[in-house]
Order: structure tokens, then C-alpha cells, then sequence
């Protein structure tokens, strides 16, 4: 039997479905955020050289990795928005924004705290920093294009094309730690292998399961709001049961 | 206990980058549940609006 892909691509659809997955997502997220914070707190061990310090690494990375991802996938809506005309896409991209704009300033701020034990300093113009802000930045110009706007249609086309132009950081980001010699560390998870302990990455992994579920789940519930206000004038949404009632 | 909350003098750090976490997330999903109860309304509203220019 074929699957009709381009069912959920329907605002109507896609509303339904968005409100079923929206409670999976955010207890799978309550869950995965109540194990990984009981290992990183209770089963890692301390760090030989940082401490207990470290511990903020469990939220740092996550967030960090989140910020970067999510950007790329607002991206990626953005331009199928733009290229395929689908509204649906679109609203997507305006519904990632923020949650990528407060995880990147969750790792901008996790990382002040923990680099002032470590490093002497809350902030220093290193290249893993300033590309981190940038994005940070870049987030905020993509919220404020949009809404400066007025026509939805036109705001999504004009917010695409910054969204694609600045994807162009996320690599930078990603590889500044190769590329300059900067205070930042490198990665210590690489494809080769690692020589973290096994309950410090297990914490890491549960921790970023559970910052994406959030994301997920936080997303989807944004976006419901953003397609009713959409397509306000229709008869499906006048219909609804929740605005009959 | 004391010496779980006290991080061996990192509590600071640690405790102020978990709990702004915690923070926006919690403010986050306040505003997002806060943007659907108002979504609804107005489309309540606009809906009410509509009937009675129809009478």
C-alpha cells in the first residue's frame, strides 16, 4: 500500500496529527530529562581535573548541539517554503525560531558559567564563541524579519533567504575548534572513539534525547497556534471543535 | 546533602546554568500554552463577530 506523504503537508491534517504526537513528545521528554539529570548528577563520576564543574557539560552540549541542529532544519523548511511554495513549511520554519534562538542562548549562558571556574573569564572572542553568538543573532534577525513583514507569504520568502544565507555559520561553528586555535576544547566524542566515562556519556546522550523530545514537542505546540492564526478565514478551523465550543 | 547542593564550590556555576535552563523552559512553555488560549479566543471572537453581521 502506498503512503500518501504529502497528506500531513496539509495544514488540516498536519493540525490533527501535530496535536496527537505533541503529549508523546513531551512526556517522553519529562521522562528522559528525569534519567539523564539522575546520571549526571548522581551516577557520573567526578572529574579528575574539573571536578564537579563538569557537570554543566550535560547541559552545555546539549543545547549547544540543539542550537545548531535546529537551525539547520528551520533552514531546511524555510527553503522547501520558498522553493515549493508550501505553506505548511514555512510555518515550520517561524514555529523553530525561538526554541532554536533560547537553546542557543542556553548554551551561550552555560558556557559563561562555566568558563569563568575554568577559564578565568565569562566570555572571550574565540571563534566557537563569537560563531555561537552569530547564530544567536541570527535567530533574532530571522523572528524580527518575519514579523516586520506584514503580508505572512512575503515575510516567509524574505525570512528564507536570510535563514539559507546564514546557515553558512553552522559549519563555521561546528569545525571553529578545528579550523583556529581557540580556548574552546575540541570535541571529546569523535567518530574514532572517546575516553569519556561510560555513565558521563550516557548522561550526554539521555540529556540530548531529552532536549530534542522538548524541542519537538514545544515546536509542534507553537506551530498549532501559528496555523490556526493562518488560516483563520477557513472553513476547517471554523469548524474545529476546539473554537466551536 | 549540603555537600550535594554545594558542588564542592562550584555550586554557582553549576545550580546558575541549570537553573536558567529550567527557567526558560518553563517561561517557554508558559507563552507557547498562553499563545493558544489567545489564538482561540480571537478565533472565538472573530467567529461571534461574523454571526452577528450575518443576522
Amino acid at each position: 500500500m502506498a503512503i500518501n506523504w504529502f497528506k500531513y503537508s496539509a495544514p488540516t491534517a498536519f493540525y490533527g496529527l501535530a496535536g496527537k504526537l505533541v503529549p508523546w513528545f513531551a512526556w517522553s521528554s519529562a521522562i528522559l530529562f528525569a534519567i539523564g539529570l539522575y546520571i549526571s548528577f548522581f551516577v557520573a563520576p567526578t572529574d579528575a581535573t574539573q571536578s564537579e564543574a563538569y557537570r554543566i557539560m550535560f547541559i552545555h552540549v546539549p543545547t549547544s548541539i540543539l542550537s545548531m541542529f535546529i537551525y539547520l532544519v528551520m533552514a531546511f523548511y524555510a527553503a522547501v517554503g520558498l522553493v515549493f511554495n508550501t505553506r505548511l513549511s514555512s510555518m515550520m520554519a517561524t514555529a523553530l525560531a525561538p526554541t532554536g534562538a533560547l537553546f542557543a542562548f542556553i548554551s551561550l549562558w552555560t558556557g559563561a558559567m562555566w568558563g569563568k571556574p575554568m577559564w578565568g573569564a565569562w566570555w572571550v572572542w574565540d571563534a566557537r564563541l563569537t560563531s555561537e553568538l552569530i547564530l544567536l543573532f541570527l535567530y533574532f534577525g530571522f523572528i524580527a524579519l518575519h514579523a516586520s513583514i506584514d503580508d505572512p507569504r512575503r515575510a516567509d520568502r524574505a525570512a528564507a533567504l536570510l535563514a539559507i544565507v546564514g546557515s553558512v555559520n553552522v559549519p563555521i561553528i561546528y569545525f571553529s575548534v578545528k579550523w583556529w586555535n581557540t580556548l574552546h576544547q575540541g570535541s571529546t566524542i569523535k567518530f574514532s572513539g572517546t575516553s569519556m566515562h561510560i555513565a558521563m556519556q550516557q548522561a550526554l546522550f539521555t540529556m540530548l534525547l531529552a532536549c530534542w523530545t522538548y524541542s519537538v514537542a514545544i515546536s509542534l505546540l507553537r506551530v498549532r497556534s501559528i496555523v490556526l492564526e493562518r488560516e483563520r478565514n477557513t472553513q476547517w478551523v471554523a469548524e474545529l471543535e476546539e473554537v466551536r465550543s | 546533602m549540603s555537600e550535594f547542593f554545594a558542588m564542592n564550590g562550584y555550586a554557582f556555576y553549576i545550580w546558575g546554568s541549570y537553573g536558567l535552563a529550567l527557567l526558560i523552559f518553563i517561561v517557554e512553555i508558559a507563552m507557547v500554552r498562553h499563545k493558544r488560549k489567545i489564538t482561540l479566543q480571537q478565533l472565538r471572537l472573530m467567529r461571534d463577530a461574523g454571526e452577528e453581521g450575518q443576522a
